[in-house]
């Protein structure tokens, strides 16, 4: 077999699965990888295929993985049971800078799927609160069944101040209802200098809220998002993710503001 | 090394490095065309002199040789992942200088981009020896001069080709005892075409503002473009695939995992699962294309992508000039003409 091909997948169990809704699954892996807050591995079924897909979670031995079922692959992966396997690679593309973060008011906003490659972040900051000034959390999705990782999210509000919303509700639903732009001006910002704001979602989530963000006067170096890109190598080569002379799988998926808003595509 | 040898003398070398090597060439296959009865001038293997056609392009660049259009990565079984082996000869190809100055674009992107190798790639690509056919009249659409890549030194053996005979300068000494008992040593140096029918004038990579971007100019593409994709498949430098699985029975317990060429002027080039794509419009496509080739990639590497071999005007069922698109750009960008020309 060839030395050093990076295209070679590595089979991990699947440990644990999650029902989040009707169509988003987080699967659990045991494996040693050990990535950073934001990046992706490339997931496959040999014989079905292989796409890109954020880490939502991480810890000792273990990766979760939140899939939305949106096509043939993604339809296979949900058919799986505990024990059955995954084939991995990556750790791919860089992450979030979390030592930046530290001490500072942090801002996220995450719209929809958009949540799960921020998941750890959160996750790391609930438990070690004490390293943030303040920890403000924005979250949206379309409608009460959508909602993602409801568990976690209660738990998250004991410690950070999370504001819940759907785009729209139903009769059961008695939070908050609008798009999370419409809760962007209600964050108090004391200090720009010190406070970190990351968005996520979908390409017009992001663009609309990084305005109300930059409303507030919140520098655009301040900013970070993280695109999302159909990524079929993660490594450079297949150009399918390229904007610019910027490989989102290189360079990317997390991107600062001041180098996101100049990527057209 | 220089030397002077008759058609069948080097014939007879051809003949025999076949035993070592797999010979590629432009060659003729006929009633092949785009239109009936017509031929069509491509890569594939020769045995002589004569099946070399020296006047007229080749449709299609020999980049295939060693970047298939469809590679297997792994077959897989039930339980188990199996790499194939790499072919085991070793190859020459006859090409010109565009096409091995497009082969060193193919080697940035494969071998330098990101952090890895690609494997695949380099163990076809180390196999390959250049012989470079010297090229001092090109064709109608070539614009390799203005794309600084109608020269090139890189090449195991280069070639004139007389009437009679021809004249080699043999740079790679393994090669030295193939024709060391023919002809008569003579000094060879190759010449290179110093000026092309076809020119352009390439906008300064730091001119080309997001504005650019917006420019009526590319409304034209989304016009006549139909998004084919001749123009990247027929591109020695473009190097973009799409990996796709495959299984061979109805249980999916066996299969293989491949990449295929991909076309960045196609529907789903963008596409994620679920649909979602961007560059929706042909006319950002084109866009898209023509930054890649004259200015992003520069921008990484320092030099350009596109080598102006011009294949991508040959092959545009809808007349589409890339390299008039490149002029319009400069025209726009460093003379300030917005008018549609
Ligand atoms: S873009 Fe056109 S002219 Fe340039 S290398 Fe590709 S096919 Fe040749
Ligand atoms: S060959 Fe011509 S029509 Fe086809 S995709 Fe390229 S520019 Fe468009
Ligand atoms: S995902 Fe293939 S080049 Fe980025």
């Amino acid at each position: 077999m060839m030395k050093n091909n990076p295209y070679l997948p590595v089979s991990a169990p699947i440990t644990k699965i999650t029902k989040e809704t009707d169509i988003d699954y987080t699967f659990r892996l045991a494996c040693d990888i050990k990535p950073q807050n934001g990046q992706f591995l490339e997931v496959s079924i040999p014989r079905v295929g292989e796409a890109p897909i954020s880490i939502s979670d991480f810890g000792d031995g273990y990766i979760d993985m939140t899939i939305r079922r949106v096509g043939k692959l993604t339809n296979d992966i949900h058919e799986l049971k505990v024990g059955d396997k995954l084939f991995i690679r990556g750790p791919y593309g860089n992450g979030f800078p979390l030592e930046q973060y530290k001490g500072k008011h942090l801002i996220i906003a995450a719209g929809g799927t958009g949540l799960a490659p921020v998941k750890s972040i959160i996750n790391y900051f609930y438990k070690n609160i004490d390293e943030l000034k303040r920890f403000d959390l924005l979250i949206g999705f379309k409608s009460p069944k959508d909602v993602l990782f409801e568990d976690e999210i209660n738990k998250w509000k004991e410690k950070i101040n999370v504001t819940l919303t759907v785009d729209k509700g139903d009769e059961n639903w008695e939070g908050n209802t609008g798009l999370i732009t419409k809760y962007v001006p209600d964050i108090k910002i004391d200090n720009m200098k010190d406070t970190e704001v990351i968005i996520v979602g979908p390409p017009i989530m992001m663009k609309f809220t990084s305005m109300e963000f930059l409303k507030l006067n919140v520098p655009e170096k301040k900013i970070w998002v993280s695109f999302e890109r159909k990524m079929s190598c993660g490594i450079g080569k297949c150009g399918h993710c390229k904007i610019d002379e910027t490989y989102v799988c290189l360079e990317g998926p997390v991107f600062n503001y001041t180098k996101a808003k100049d990527l057209i595509d | 090394m220089g030397y002077q040898l008759l058609n069948k003398d080097f014939n007879d070398i051809l003949n025999q490095l076949k035993s070592e090597y797999k010979i590629y060439g432009p060659k003729r296959f006929e009633n092949k065309g785009r239109f009936s009865d017509t031929d069509v001038i491509g890569y594939g293997e020769i045995d002589k002199l004569e099946d070399i056609v020296l006047d007229e392009k080749t449709y299609f660049s020999p980049k295939e040789i060693i970047y298939p259009i469809r590679q297997t990565l792994f077959y897989f079984t039930e339980d188990e992942v199996k790499v194939p082996d790499a072919p085991e000869d070793k190859v020459i190809v006859f090409l010109r200088p565009c096409d091995i100055n497009g082969i060193k674009r193919l080697d940035t992107i494969f071998l330098e981009n990101g952090p890895y190798k690609d494997v695949y790639y380099e163990r076809l690509r180390e196999k390959v020896k250049f012989f470079m056919i010297e090229c001092t009249e090109g064709f109608d659409s070539c614009f390799c001069v203005s794309m600084n890549s109608n020269k090139t030194h890189d090449y195991a053996v280069a070639i004139r080709f007389n009437e009679e005979n021809v004249l080699i300068d043999l740079k790679d000494r393994d090669l030295l005892e193939y024709f060391e008992n023919y002809g008569k040593a003579e000094e060879f140096t190759p010449e290179y075409i110093k000026e092309n029918k076809a020119k352009v004038s390439i906008p300064y990579p730091e001119k080309v503002t997001n504005e650019m971007f917006e420019h009526e100019v590319w409304q034209e593409y989304t016009r006549r473009c139909i998004g084919c994709g001749r123009c990247n498949t027929s591109c020695i430098t473009c190097s973009c695939f799409t990996m796709q699985d495959v299984y061979y029975d109805a249980n999916k317990k066996v299969g293989e995992r491949r990449r295929v060429w991909a076309s960045c002027q196609i529907d789903v080039f963008t596409n994620m699962a679920g649909g979602h794509g961007f560059r929706e419009k042909q006319g950002q496509r084109m866009r898209f294309k023509t930054m890649h080739k004259i200015n992003d990639f520069y921008k990484r590497f320092g030099f350009h992508m596109c080598v102006g071999c011009g294949r991508c005007d040959d092959v545009c069922p809808e007349y589409i000039s890339f390299s008039k698109c490149i002029n319009k750009l400069y025209s726009i960008v460093e003379e300030g003409n917005n008018d549609e020309k």
